[in-house]
């Protein structure tokens, strides 16, 4: 399917006017590794070349296979980090113990080296710029990944929807993105960005580490010219179940909390 | 058309020992999807409404379902972000012993939950085939974020058509597309197939 009519597609979807199903298979593309960048001393950038690929929307996600040299593979859900374009994406990928697949990505593999990706998938937890009214982005340790594909769609399209981004974060050397996030806070003042530390913060900070909590959160626009808060919750499954329902307490409107989670 | 990934481990396993489907690996938790803020319904109000073709609505309350004949099932799931847990035990009540005669003239169902998550499923699916209301996962009541107080439970398809906070069964003669259906994923979703996204 040409990258217009996809990209069509998924507007149409998320503005839930209709259906739009994708009846052709979606194929499985090589991807060759261009270069990385550590965010974290958990945390890798991979900048993958996809000849082929046709772009997404902010938020989806892509499915990523690996081949061992003796047929063995493995399959896994990643969150595109880059902001949508031809042939090449970014993802960033956050080591978990044990997980064969992350410790591949963000150890192991070298520039040169290739792996399978298809998509983009995943017709929800997106945003577009032609979206109006104001979004609340709400992550927790590597949730924060698609939430970043947003602010990156947000401030690089012609889009002016009042914005903000609540990121928490074990300690602040967990936090994915730090500088791109402090150049970020620095030419956008109009979006605010608050870091919230669980385990430990900084030396200056006023708020005690600990998890997410009520008076951490904004209160919602209801109606009126800006339309209701549109919010995306990504994050482990504790951190989205929690958050999510805090939102609820809020007053935000369930059905405008959009939440993604990653559990295993 | 074969893409080897340099460096990455032969010889591991994605365990399971043959029981999982194409793409799977095996999971000994059980991690949660949802799209949205978890419902949170009390079984004193709690109510499954089975809508026949004609528009009839028959209700089964809480008492209802705990008259109904209910049995202790042991069955692997799969979901469709890669995961699969293997013997996983609930107790629940068998579809077709809610649905009867209801079914006899339907081929399609549309399951609705609280929140407002719908998911669709073929008739066959659901009254000859192994489909349960679970409202017990591994021995204690079934816990809000997994579906509870009662979900839908089919473990031959993925997950998604298993659709947690159950509160509706509408018969239909036509197929309607649910909620992922309409944003991507496979009408169907058998996990053998690896039919997890539209077209596959």
């Amino acid at each position: 399917m040409p990258a217009t009519e996809r990209s069509r597609d998924a507007a149409e979807v998320h503005a839930d006017t209709g259906p739009a199903l994708r009846r052709r298979p979606i194929r499985w593309l090589p991807a060759q590794l261009q270069a990385t960048r550590m965010e974290t001393h958990l945390a890798r950038t991979l900048v993958f070349e996809v000849p082929g690929w046709s772009g997404h929307a902010a938020g989806q996600h892509v499915d990523v296979r690996l081949t061992a040299e003796d047929g063995y593979t493995a399959q896994r859900s990643y969150s595109v980090a880059s902001r949508s374009g031809p042939d090449q994406f970014e993802l960033t990928v956050q080591r978990v113990s044990g997980g064969e697949v992350s410790t591949y990505l963000t150890e192991t593999m070298l520039p040169g080296d290739r792996l399978e990706v298809r998509g983009p998938l995943g017709g929800w937890f997106q945003w577009t710029a032609r979206l109006r009214g104001p979004v609340l982005l709400l992550g927790g340790g590597s949730g924060v990944v698609p939430l970043m594909a947003m602010l990156r769609e947000r401030t690089h399209s012609d889009s002016d929807s009042p914005f903000r981004l609540i990121y928490s974060a074990r300690t602040p050397d967990h936090v994915i993105y730090t500088g791109e996030l402090h150049q970020l806070a620095q030419a956008h003042p109009d979006i605010p960005i608050t870091r919230l530390y669980t385990r430990a913060g900084l030396p200056d900070d006023t708020r005690e580490p600990g998890r997410l909590r009520i008076e951490d959160l904004p209160t919602p626009a209801h109606g009126g010219t800006v339309g209701a808060t549109r919010v995306y919750v990504c994050g482990p499954t504790g951190f989205v179940e929690h958050a999510a329902q805090l939102l609820v307490d809020r007053g935000f409107t369930p059905s405008d909390i959009r939440t993604e989670r990653f559990g295993s | 058309m074969s893409v080897i990934s340099r460096g990455f481990g032969a010889g591991h396993s994605n365990g399971g020992g043959g029981r999982l489907p194409p793409g799977q690996h095996e999971t000994h938790d059980f991690p949660v999807l949802s799209t949205g803020p978890t419902p949170q319904v009390d079984r004193s109000t709690w109510a499954l409404n089975i809508t026949d073709l004609e528009g009839s609505v028959t209700r089964w309350n809480w008492p209802d379902l705990m008259r109904a004949p209910s049995e202790d099932f042991t069955v692997d799931i799969h979901c469709v972000t890669k995961w699969s847990r293997l013997d996983t035990t609930w107790r629940g009540v068998r579809v077709n012993a809610l649905l009867g005669k209801l079914a006899d003239e339907a081929e399609y169902a549309l399951i609705r939950c609280y929140g407002g998550y719908t998911t669709n499923l073929p008739m066959g699916d659901l009254v000859d085939r192994d489909a349960w209301i679970a409202y017990k996962y591994e021995g204690t009541d079934l816990k809000p974020p997994h579906g509870g107080p009662a979900r839908l439970v089919v473990p031959h398809l993925y997950l998604w058509k298993s659709a947690k906070w159950i509160n509706g069964i509408e018969l239909r003669r036509d197929d309607q597309p649910g909620f992922w259906e309409t944003h991507g994923y496979h009408a169907y979703g058998d996990p053998w197939l690896e039919q997890r996204y539209a077209g596959d």
